[in-house]
């Protein structure tokens, strides 16, 4: 399957892995309002595990338990098989990075990095080397005299990194890390990220709102909505075999069709409205005649043509309603007699291209039986 | 366009005269070389030199400095973990009494605060000097202090507490070496109110003060009672002054370090 794209790292799928992170049941109520609810999980080392969901998810709860911010109103956090409910935020083998940097104002970048290490008694030549190796992993060297506010935003970035590295925790917590930089510089900083998070062999956990950014920096991700995880996964995974509407509407651009199943053999028959014919789609979950489902199809997986493709047992004919230009795609808003608008991605592989489909263009869309998951309820 | 038409102008005028036009007269006729108060007969500074032979005005002096230089330190320490408690705490039981009762003392009836406290002074048996007036200084100026930290402490990011937490510090270490220095401004500035505020009191100085211990403003009243010397508008001269200075260069501190840290502390928060 798509864990072939990671084939060395997957602890998740071995049974004698030890997680370094256990959540059992945990629960976080804040008054009336519950931010996480009956959550169990594990987190194994060396990975990189995002949290995504909306704001209000529960993620950033989540993280600030581990940090040691919050405790969990039910159930138990375990490190190493150890629980840390009683263990106090200074004590714990976890540092954060916080989401505003935290920086502290009045000292320089060599000071905000030494800080957690004189804290632990380190001084003299040990100090300097360990804050000298964290300055050169970052490339920082050239400010460490600097206040926070003599650098750039790329720049407290990465000191706020080498900082939360600096004491060699077993778990990093990442807090929308990236959330201030603008897009280039996230992008970059995101492969930096990855780049040091191997170096180190740190444990990462992420919180992010960006689901481009889970996708790029993440072993797991964990979707997460209203204090439950919907769905812990590889991206790829995530991507292509969401196990709900929710999970495949968050991630990435997707059409969702409603219809009625009827299975038949290896495949299932989609009734979707008036007009059209019906879709054929296959699935590993099994359905009765007439349950409700839905269809999920992402726009680079449908194709768009002129002419009625003939080896597929999908292609429905619609008319052009709209084409977005992105440079290296273009998607294509194809109305479907039945009322739908069925979004459909093609790469400009051309640069010059004979524009053969335009506005109220009549077309043809089509997919393989396998491109689209489907989905109960 | 705002202008100064006759009707500011006159306004503004009455408004100042009414405000300073005594000082004004009190340190020009302390200048005065004549012996009347009320007849001006040349420059000169002698009035000056008299004080500073004037052993009972330089005892009251050296008392003044003596308790406002303790009571402010007190009332700074006790203020400022007042107002961290207040800010920090969130939502405790109690919290809107604790408060309330930090800063009652601002709109109580100095008076009161004087007469309460001489009757706890007898009632313990404590007998009245420096340490008493001190003790009294600090009551009523740590509630000053309280409100200046807190109004600072209020946009204070606590992620940088938790940041220092995180890296290890006890929550002691994270308030000594983040907290601290951050707000130094507000809490020096503090310590300069708390010191003015102690240096021109009379009211609970007098019914807190024994025969042994006397402040430059129960002097300056008492002898005052006996007629005005030109000595005593120079002493005044010197307490308008230093209370000047003070004020100044507290309100100058907090603004100017206030500014400075909050840009800087914005500017390493965000970009």
């Amino acid at each position: 399957m798509t864990e072939a794209l990671r084939p060395v790292f997957a602890p998740w799928n071995d049974p004698d892995e030890k997680p370094l992170i256990q959540f059992k049941n945990v629960t976080k109520r804040f008054g009336d309002f519950t931010a996480i609810d009956d959550l169990t999980i594990d987190i194994f080392e060396r990975e990189f595990f995002a949290l995504l969901g909306p704001s209000g998810c529960g993620k950033t709860t989540l993280m600030r338990m581990l940090a040691g911010f919050e405790t969990p109103t039910e159930g138990t956090i375990l490190l190493s098989g150890q629980d840390i409910a009683p263990i106090q935020p200074n004590k714990r083998a976890v540092n954060m990075m916080f989401q505003s940097y935290a920086l502290f104002p009045h000292l320089s970048v060599w000071e905000n990095i030494a800080f957690g290490l004189k804290r632990e008694g380190m001084k003299g030549d040990a100090l300097n080397s360990r804050v000298d190796e964290m300055l050169r992993l970052t490339r920082l060297e050239r400010f460490a005299k600097r206040k926070p506010h003599q650098i750039s935003g790329g720049q407290r970035q990465r000191v706020a990194l080498a900082r939360s590295l600096a004491k060699a925790p077993k778990l990093l917590l990442l807090d929308e890390p990236l959330g201030a930089l603008d897009k280039k510089l996230r992008q970059d900083t995101q492969f930096e990220l990855m780049d040091i998070q191997e170096k180190t062999g740190t444990t990462f956990v992420i919180v992010t709102h960006d689901q481009e950014e889970a996708m790029t920096v993440a072993s797991r991700i964990a979707v997460m909505d209203e204090g439950r995880m919907i769905q812990v996964d590889t991206p790829a995974r995530i991507y292509e075999a969401p196990n709900t509407v929710y999970v495949a509407d968050f991630i990435g651009d997707v059409n969702i069709i409603e219809g009625r199943a009827t299975p038949s053999g290896e495949h299932v028959q989609i009734a979707w409205g008036e007009g059209v014919s019906d879709i054929t789609g296959t699935t590993d979950t099994s359905f009765e005649k007439g349950d409700k489902v839905h269809f999920a199809i992402r726009p680079e997986k449908v194709s768009v043509n002129v002419e009625k493709p003939d080896d597929t047992p999908n292609a429905f004919q619609g008319k052009v309603l709209d084409i977005a230009y992105l440079g290296n795609l273009s998607t294509y808003h194809v109305e479907m007699p039945n009322g739908q608008i069925i979004k459909a991605q093609s790469a400009n592989t051309r640069r010059l291209s004979r524009r053969a489909i335009t506005w109220d263009d009549t077309v043809w869309i089509s997919f393989t039986a396998t491109a689209g998951v489907l989905l109960k309820g | 366009m705002r202008r100064l038409t006759w009707f500011n102008t006159t306004s503004l005028t009455l408004g100042f005269a009414f405000l300073y036009l005594p000082m004004v007269i009190l340190v020009i006729y302390s200048f005065n070389s004549s012996k009347l108060v009320t007849v001006w007969a040349g420059f000169s500074t002698k009035w000056y030199g008299e004080l500073m032979r004037n052993e009972a005005f330089l005892d009251a002096a050296w008392v003044t400095i003596k308790v406002a230089v303790l009571s402010s330190t007190f009332a700074t320490v006790l203020g400022t973990l007042a107002a961290y408690v207040l800010v920090r705490a969130g939502r405790f039981w109690g919290r809107t009494l604790f408060s309330g009762m930090i800063y009652a003392p601002l709109v109580m009836p100095e008076v009161i605060t004087g007469l309460s406290l001489l009757l706890l002074f007898i009632g313990i048996g404590l007998d009245r000097g420096v340490m008493t007036i001190v003790l009294a200084h600090t009551t009523f100026s740590m509630c000053y202090v309280s409100v200046v930290v807190s109004s600072r402490l209020a946009t204070f990011d606590m992620s940088l507490e938790e940041a220092a937490l995180d890296l290890g510090s006890t929550p002691f270490e994270a308030f000594r070496l983040v907290t601290l220095p951050i707000i130094a401004p507000a809490v020096i500035s503090g310590w300069l109110l708390a010191f003015t505020l102690s240096l021109d009191d009379l009211v609970i100085a007098s019914f807190t003060s024994g025969p042994s211990a006397t402040t430059l403003p129960i002097k300056i009243f008492s002898a005052v009672r006996l007629g005005v010397s030109p000595e005593i508008n120079a002493l005044s001269t010197i307490m308008i002054a230093i209370v000047t200075i003070g004020v100044i260069s507290a309100s100058l501190i907090s603004k100017r370090a206030a500014v400075r840290q909050r840009l800087e502390e914005q500017q390493a928060v965000r970009s």
